[in-house]
C-alpha cells in the first residue's frame, strides 16, 4: 500500500492500489473511503448501467423503521450507520466542495385503518422490546405533525432519528470528492476476475485487463454473474423496486415535512421540492420496465395518505433493482481469492449503510480492523447455507 | 466412522462426504426431489460432494413425493416433517398424486429466502404455491422457484391477483409454459379491499381450464353449493376460506366447511383466514384434508417456529378427526365408575 501521495502525482494509467467494480453509492463511498486511506482508486462500471438501485433509492436513512423480528444485527448495523451519517455528510461536503443535501427530519409511521393500527400496536411492542420504544400518537397528533394527512390516519409512531438524504446529489458529492482525492473513474464492461496462485491480480474488462492486487466488488444486484476465470458464487439476486418521483410546483408548500410511512407505501418530500413515492417489490430477474399497475398502486396509496399529493406535478417513475441475500443482510468483507473484497446485497438499506460500508472495507483494504459488527456480514456465511 | 443416518447408526469406512452417505442411505444423489440435512440443516445438493462427514453426525436423507406416476412413493422421515400423516401413515391423494403432508405452504409474504426456506422445511409441507405474477419464472440460481425446486417440492403455481376469468386462464397458460405443469391454483379476486372469490368468474374459469387439461384447484368462499358447482364441472379439489386471505381471523363459519366436507367427493383443503395452530388444527378437525396458509406463517414473528406449529397442528387435527371425538354433553360424565371402589368407613 502507498502512503498518502499528492493526488497530482497519480497518472491515469497508473496501477491502482484498488480497483472497484460497481459506482453505485456503495462502490462511490468504497472508493472514496479507500482514498481517504491513502489508496490509489480505480472505479469501473459499466457504461449506460440499467436498472442500478442507487439512483432510484427514496434515500430514507430510517433503520428504525426498517427493524423487524429476525433482523436486529442489520438494526444494530443500521443505527451505527445513522448515527455516523451526519459526520460523514460534514467530512464529504467538505471534500467535494459541495453541500451534501442530508436533513434529519424524522419519520411517521401511520395506519389507516383498524387493522393497520393493530399491525402497528404490535410493531410498537416490539421497539419497546429493543431498548427504543417510538412514541404512539393518536390520530389528531399525527395531523398535528402532519396537517397533510388525511382523516383516515388514525394511529401512528414517531421515529425522531429518522433521516432523508437525495441519493443522487450524494452520488454526485462522492463521485466529485473522489476525483479530488485522486479516484480515477472508467466506464468499461467487467468480464471476469484475474486470478494467480488464489491471489487476485485485477479483473478482465473490455477493451483490456486492469491490474492491481485488490478488488472490490460493489455491483448490486449483479453480483459476479457471468464472470468468467473464477468460481465465485455470489448469492445475490434482483428485487425490483418501482418508484415515483414528483415535484411541488413553485411557491406550494411540500406535502409532508416528515418521512411518512404506511403498511403499502413511503413519502419522502425533500427541501429540493422532490417528493419521492416507494417502492413497489417484485422478482422478476433483471426486467425493469415499470407497470401501469405499479404507478397506478403507488398513487392511489399516496393520495389515500396525503390527499393533497394530486396537486404536484408528475416527474418520474423508474424502476431500480435492489440487491438482495438470502438472509436479506449485506456481504461484506474478504471473499474467495486472496486480494478480493466483496460489499453488495445491501437490499433495501443500501444508502443507509453505503458509507459504513465503504469505511468497513476500506478499513480491510488497509489493514486496520473494522467494526466488529461486520462478521455478521461475512460474505463467506453462505458457503454451508441453503442459498 | 460412525454416524446417525435416518435415526440408525451406520458405519462408513475412512473419511465420507454428505453424498457417501446418500448413496448409503440407498438412494441416487442424482435423482430429483431428494433433500439432505445434517444435524436438521438442509444442506444444497452442490455441496454434498465436498461436505465433510463428522463422529456421530445426524444425517436424514428425504425423499420428496412427486407420486402419482406409479413410483414407489415413500414417506418423508420425521426430521423433515410429515405433517398431517395419521398413525395410519395414510396420504393425502389429490387427482392421483399422493402427497405425505397435508399442509400446503403460500410461498408469499416471506421477508427473507432463509425465512421461506426455514419454514418451508419446519412445515414439512410437499406443496408450496407461488404466484406466477410476482416471480420470475425462471428458476435460476437464487430466485424463489430455485428455493422450492432445490427442496424436490411440488410447485402449484397460482393465479393471485387476477380479477377475471380470461386473465386467470391466461395466467395459468403461462404458469403451465413457465412451470411444466397443468397443476393450477385457481384464484380470482372480487376486489382488493377483501379479496374475497368472485365465484361467477372462479366457475366459468374453472369450466374452461378443466376443459383445456388442467387440474385446477380453485379458492372459493364457504359456499356449499359453489363448491359442488365446482367439484360438477371437474375440478380436482375445493379450497374454500376459512376468512378472508391475510386476516388471520380463524374458521369464521365451521357449519359451512362442515357442510361441504360432508357433500364432497374431491378433496377439500381449507385456504386462507388461518391466523394460528387452532385454526388449523380445527380446520383438519371439521373434516378437511388438508390446510394451505402462508400469512399466518410468512408474517410471524419468527416464521420457522409458527411453521412447525402448524405441521403439528394439522398432523393433531387429523388425528383427532380419524379416532372420532366424543359427543359435547351437557352434564359431567366421571371417566371412571362407581363400581368397585373401595368402602373407606
Amino acid at each position: 500500500m502507498r502512503s498518502s501521495q499528492p493526488p497530482t502525482n497519480r497518472a491515469d494509467r497508473q496501477s491502482p492500489d484498488l480497483i472497484v467494480v460497481g459506482s453505485g453509492l456503495v462502490g462511490l463511498a468504497c472508493a472514496y473511503e479507500a482514498a481517504l486511506a491513502g489508496a490509489l482508486v480505480r472505479v469501473i462500471d459499466r457504461p449506460g448501467a440499467v436498472g442500478a438501485a442507487s439512483p432510484v433509492a427514496a434515500g430514507m436513512l430510517a433503520p428504525a423503521g426498517e427493524a423487524w423480528w429476525g433482523e436486529e444485527e442489520l438494526l444494530r448495523f443500521g443505527l451505527r450507520a445513522a448515527r455516523d451519517y451526519e459526520a460523514f455528510c460534514d467530512r464529504l461536503s467538505a471534500d467535494a466542495e459541495s453541500e451534501v443535501p442530508y436533513r434529519r427530519c424524522g419519520a411517521i409511521r401511520v395506519a389507516l385503518d383498524g387493522d393497520e393500527a393493530a399491525e402497528l400496536e404490535r410493531l410498537r411492542r416490539y421497539h419497546e422490546q429493543l431498548g427504543a420504544p417510538a412514541p404512539r400518537l393518536v390520530g389528531s397528533e399525527c395531523r398535528q405533525l402532519e396537517p397533510g394527512l388525511a382523516t383516515i390516519a388514525t394511529a401512528g409512531l414517531l421515529f425522531e432519528d429518522e433521516a432523508e438524504i437525495d441519493p443522487r446529489a450524494l452520488a454526485s458529492c462522492l463521485r466529485t470528492a473522489g476525483q479530488r482525492l485522486g479516484v480515477v473513474f472508467e466506464s468499461a464492461a467487467v468480464s471476469g476476475l484475474i486470478v494467480e496462485r488464489d491471489r487476485v491480480g485485477g479483473v478482465l474488462a473490455d477493451p483490456g485487463p486492469v491490474r492491481s492486487g485488490a478488488v472490490l466488488l460493489a455491483t448490486g444486484a449483479w453480483g459476479a454473474a457471468g464472470w468468467s476465470g473464477s468460481s465465485l458464487a455470489l448469492p445475490v439476486r434482483p428485487v425490483k423496486g418501482e418508484v415515483l418521483r414528483l415535484a411541488v410546483p413553485a411557491g406550494a408548500e411540500p406535502p409532508c415535512r416528515r418521512i411518512v410511512v404506511t403498511e403499502r407505501i413511503y413519502l419522502v418530500a425533500r427541501h429540493s421540492g422532490e417528493v419521492v413515492i416507494g417502492a413497489t417489490s417484485g422478482e422478476r430477474g433483471f426486467e425493469t420496465t415499470v407497470s401501469a399497475g405499479a404507478v397506478r398502486e403507488l398513487l392511489r396509496e399516496a393520495y389515500r395518505t396525503i390527499p393533497e399529493i394530486g396537486e404536484l406535478d408528475f416527474i418520474e417513475a423508474a424502476a431500480g433493482l435492489r440487491p438482495c441475500t438470502p438472509d436479506n443482510l449485506p456481504m461484506l468483507g474478504r471473499a474467495g481469492p486472496e486480494g478480493l473484497l466483496v460489499a453488495l446485497g445491501h437490499y433495501r438499506n443500501g444508502v443507509l449503510l453505503a458509507p459504513l460500508s465503504g469505511r468497513c472495507l476500506a478499513a480491510l483494504l488497509v489493514g486496520r480492523s473494522p467494526p466488529a459488527e461486520i462478521t455478521a456480514f461475512d460474505p463467506a456465511r453462505f458457503a454451508t447455507m441453503v442459498r | 466412522m460412525r454416524i446417525e443416518l435416518n435415526g440408525e447408526y451406520v458405519e462408513l469406512v475412512g473419511p465420507s462426504r454428505l453424498v457417501d452417505a446418500v448413496r448409503r442411505a440407498g438412494v441416487d444423489p442424482d435423482t430429483r426431489g431428494i433433500a439432505v440435512a445434517v444435524q436438521g440443516d438442509v444442506v444444497p445438493r452442490v455441496d454434498w460432494p465436498t461436505f465433510e462427514l463428522y463422529e456421530d453426525v445426524r444425517v436424514e436423507v428425504v425423499r420428496a413425493i412427486q407420486g402419482g406416476d406409479g413410483a414407489a412413493a415413500t414417506e418423508p422421515d420425521g426430521a423433515l416433517g410429515s405433517a398431517g400423516s395419521g398413525p395410519t401413515g395414510e396420504m393425502l391423494v389429490i387427482a392421483g398424486r399422493r402427497f405425505g403432508s397435508r399442509l400446503l405452504l403460500g410461498s408469499g409474504g416471506f421477508r427473507s429466502h432463509r425465512d421461506l426456506h426455514d419454514s418451508i422445511v419446519a412445515s414439512g409441507s410437499e406443496i408450496v404455491t407461488v404466484a406466477m405474477r410476482r416471480v420470475d419464472s425462471s428458476g435460476d440460481a437464487g430466485t424463489l422457484l430455485d428455493v422450492v425446486d432445490r427442496l424436490g417440492l411440488f410447485v402449484l403455481p397460482n393465479t393471485a391477483g387476477c380479477y377475471t376469468a380470461r386473465d386467470a386462464v391466461k395466467t395459468a397458460r403461462l404458469a403451465r409454459e413457465a412451470l411444466q405443469t397443468d397443476w393450477v391454483k385457481l384464484e380470482l379476486i372480487g376486489d382488493d379491499r377483501t379479496l374475497l372469490p368472485d365465484t361467477v368468474e372462479l366457475l366459468d374459469a374453472a369450466e374452461q381450464l378443466v376443459a383445456d387439461g388442467f387440474t385446477v384447484l380453485p379458492y372459493t368462499n364457504d359456499d356449499p353449493i359453489i363448491a359442488k358447482r365446482l367439484e360438477a364441472v371437474g375440478c380436482a379439489a375445493v379450497m374454500p376460506l376459512g376468512a378472508p386471505i391475510g386476516s388471520g381471523a380463524g374458521i369464521r363459519n365451521p357449519y359451512n366447511l362442515a357442510i361441504i366436507v360432508e357433500s364432497a367427493g374431491v378433496p377439500v383443503v381449507c385456504d386462507a383466514g388461518i391466523g394460528t395452530a387452532s385454526d388449523a388444527a380445527l380446520a383438519m378437525e371439521l373434516g378437511c384434508d388438508a390446510v394451505l396458509l402462508a400469512s399466518a406463517v410468512s408474517r410471524a414473528e419468527r416464521p420457522a417456529v409458527m411453521a412447525a406449529a402448524m405441521r403439528d397442528a394439522v398432523s393433531a387435527g387429523r388425528q383427532a378427526r380419524l379416532a372420532g371425538r366424543i359427543p359435547r354433553r351437557l352434564h359431567a360424565e366421571a371417566s371412571t365408575s362407581d363400581a368397585g371402589l373401595a368402602r373407606l368407613d
